[in-house]
């Protein structure tokens, strides 16, 4: 009885290798601390740079009125649920933008793609592809230079409107271009 | 404690409601019932056989760690039935058969040096009056956790069949701030919550975080310099990688079950599809090939197959092919849209998300599609993760936003892939995209 349970502790030991046990609760927790502080470091080395030319006024401001005309334009368009077909709607919007970006050739874009909540994660990430990508395409056909263009898919991370409702939702199916 | 009495209440509501429906919506969350074992967990003693500190927070742990299972409970009138002052000494086991008590837990822990302790344990089975296994681990002192996990996972193992879950982690998304400005962070932390650490700053946007099965990896959607690609997070040195180069977005990866590859969905210009990658080689490998979107793909555990998401039939549905792309088989066969396809470490279940007239449901299907039973379900969860042992799941949780909530809360819930028993997941934030170590090597 006694000597099958002194097996079994040998065993035990074996399967359990304690050693691996220690080493590994250490290794882990040094190493997650630093990961994160060296990100800390990398950030803010970027944002300050970023604060400092955002400071230097006069390009800022051109950019902001152009910004500002673009929305005035129409900066967005909005897709039914689970879709990226673009409607009419969509497409008149789309031809003033494309005026828009003619008009303003130094300029490039990023073109954002989004969803509503109501969807999985990654199936919204790519759905929001193909919705920002819509969108690019339909410029391209336009005239517009396809390097002009960047496209990005948030799927549905950035709701531009907080609800629960189809009103919402609505406002959140979206792709917006904006001035890099 | 209250916590989870409230949650079980709701989850009671819930199914009462639910059923006066049932006729309707053909919808049923499985709901299993397990009568718990009563154990006592004696608090572990010292060389004199007297309790300290550790030993009592061992103690604590595994039965916190048992009991939260669901397949424990430990009587009150136990705790006042004096244990054996060492773990090899023969508990008077008619002082525990009136209590009913099937299993004693006793164990010692004393210090060797400086820096290490010396912990014992052993199962006693009541009835049998004898031992059932024994343990003995040398380990650092600041261990001590992991030594109350790895006894937990060994007594769960040995009074449940199946093996345990304890000795491992949780890699989440730890979410706060605004729901349109939503800070996210990529966070760690023991199973029960304990050792919690950030892994990023929340100043670019992270997501779906998956454990290597293999290393001490995790692979992950990250948002730097505004490009969404899959990156490696190693939790050893801290480093973070990007994973090959594309011109267009990378996500939704998983570990392939040897660790050697990823697998994972690229978008360009408006198609998704699945491809692997061999990290060391960075040689890749188109699986999938259509305009429809093809995402979220998972490996069974053998490498042969991979189940994953597509909407090429018109709508989001459940697919199976084989580890080369070929052999493509939708297996879902419900109504509603399923997403999030996960393959159980057993290889005998695919958890999935399923979207039905507005709600979200967690439920688990057989690989061939059959045997459909929903676990959970709300307004919106999300992403299930398996745990090693193929007996739990977790997923997120996000409440229905009322009028003046402009921010509902989105948490990580557990459940028993029986039905039994949601959890709440303790978080010092709001939490999403859970997923589950293996066993810790």
């Amino acid at each position: 009885m006694f000597n099958k349970f002194f097996a079994m502790i040998g065993v035990l030991l074996l399967l359990a290798s304690c050693e691996t046990a220690s080493q590994k609760a250490a290794v882990s927790s040094s190493a997650s601390s630093t990961g994160a502080s060296k990100t800390d470091s990398v950030k803010k080395a970027k944002k300050s740079s970023a604060s400092a030319s955002g400071s230097s006024s006069l390009f800022a401001k051109g950019k902001e009125s152009a910004s500002d005309k673009l929305i005035a334009v129409g900066d967005r368009v909005l897709f039914d649920y689970d879709s990226s077909e673009l409607s009419a709607d969509a497409k008149l919007t789309l031809d003033k933008q494309s005026r828009f970006l003619r008009a303003n050739s130094d300029l490039t874009f990023t073109i954002e793609g989004h969803c509503d909540e109501r969807g999985t994660r990654e199936y919204n990430l790519a759905l929001g592809e193909q919705r920002a990508t819509a969108v690019r395409d339909y410029l391209v056909i336009e005239g517009i230079d396809a390097d002009r263009l960047r496209v990005i898919s948030y799927g549905k991370e950035k709701p531009a409107v907080i609800g629960s409702n189809d009103m919402a939702w609505s406002k959140n199916r979206r792709a917006v271009t904006s001035i890099d | 404690m209250m916590k989870t009495k409230f949650l079980i209440i709701i989850v009671y509501i819930l199914f009462i409601f639910q059923s006066s429906f049932a006729q309707n919506l053909k919808i049923n969350i499985n709901k299993g019932q397990i009568e718990p074992l009563p154990i006592a967990i004696a608090n572990f003693t010292d060389k004199n056989g007297k309790i300290n500190k550790v030993g009592r927070l061992i103690s604590d742990v595994i039965t916190n760690n048992l009991v939260s299972s669901g397949q424990f409970k430990t009587p009150d009138a136990a705790a006042f039935i004096a244990p054996p002052s060492s773990p090899a000494i023969r508990p008077n086991f008619s002082d525990w058969t009136p209590l009913g008590i099937k299993a004693l837990v006793t164990g010692s822990i004393h210090q060797i040096d400086e820096s290490q302790i010396e912990v014992e344990f052993r199962l006693w089975d009541i009835l049998a009056e004898t031992d059932m296994i024994g343990l003995r681990l040398t380990v650092d002192k600041k261990s001590w956790r992991r030594v109350a996990h790895i006894i937990s996972d060994e007594t769960f193992q040995r009074l449940t069949g199946d093996k345990g879950y304890f000795d491992t982690r949780i890699v989440y998304i730890s979410e706060s701030g605004p729901l349109n400005k939503r800070k996210k962070r990529l966070a760690i932390m023991d199973q029960d919550g304990e050792n919690h650490q950030f892994l990023t700053d929340g100043n670019f946007l992270v997501l779906t975080p998956r454990f290597s099965p293999s290393t001490q990896e995790i692979t992950y959607l990250a948002y730097y310099n505004n490009e969404p690609r899959v990156y490696i997070f190693n939790l050893q040195t801290g480093e973070q990688e990007l994973l090959g180069s594309f011109p267009g977005m990378t996500f939704a990866p998983r570990f392939s079950p040897d660790g050697s590859k990823i697998i994972m969905s690229y978008a360009e210009k408006g198609v998704t599809d699945i491809y692997l990658m061999d990290i060391k080689s960075q040689k890749l490998k188109r699986l999938t090939n259509n305009l429809s979107i093809d995402t979220s793909p998972s490996f069974s555990p053998d490498g042969k197959k991979v189940t994953f998401n597509s909407d090429r039939g018109g709508s989001q549905k459940i697919y199976v092919m084989d580890e080369k792309g070929r052999n493509i088989k939708k297996i879902s066969n419900g109504k509603g849209r399923y997403a999030t396809p996960v393959w159980s470490p057993r290889g005998d279940l695919i958890a999935f998300t399923k979207m039905l007239r507005g709600e979200f449901y967690i439920g688990v299907m057989n690989p061939d599609g059959s045997g459909e039973r929903l676990l959970a379900k709300g307004y919106l969860v999300e992403g299930p993760t398996w745990a090693p042992n193929g007996r739990f799941l977790m997923y997120f949780k996000q409440s229905r936003p009322s009028k003046n909530n402009v921010s509902p809360k989105v948490n990580l819930f557990r459940v028993d892939v029986t039905g039994f028993r949601e959890v709440k997941i303790v978080t010092p934030g709001e939490g999403s995209d859970p997923a589950w170590s293996p066993l810790i090597p």
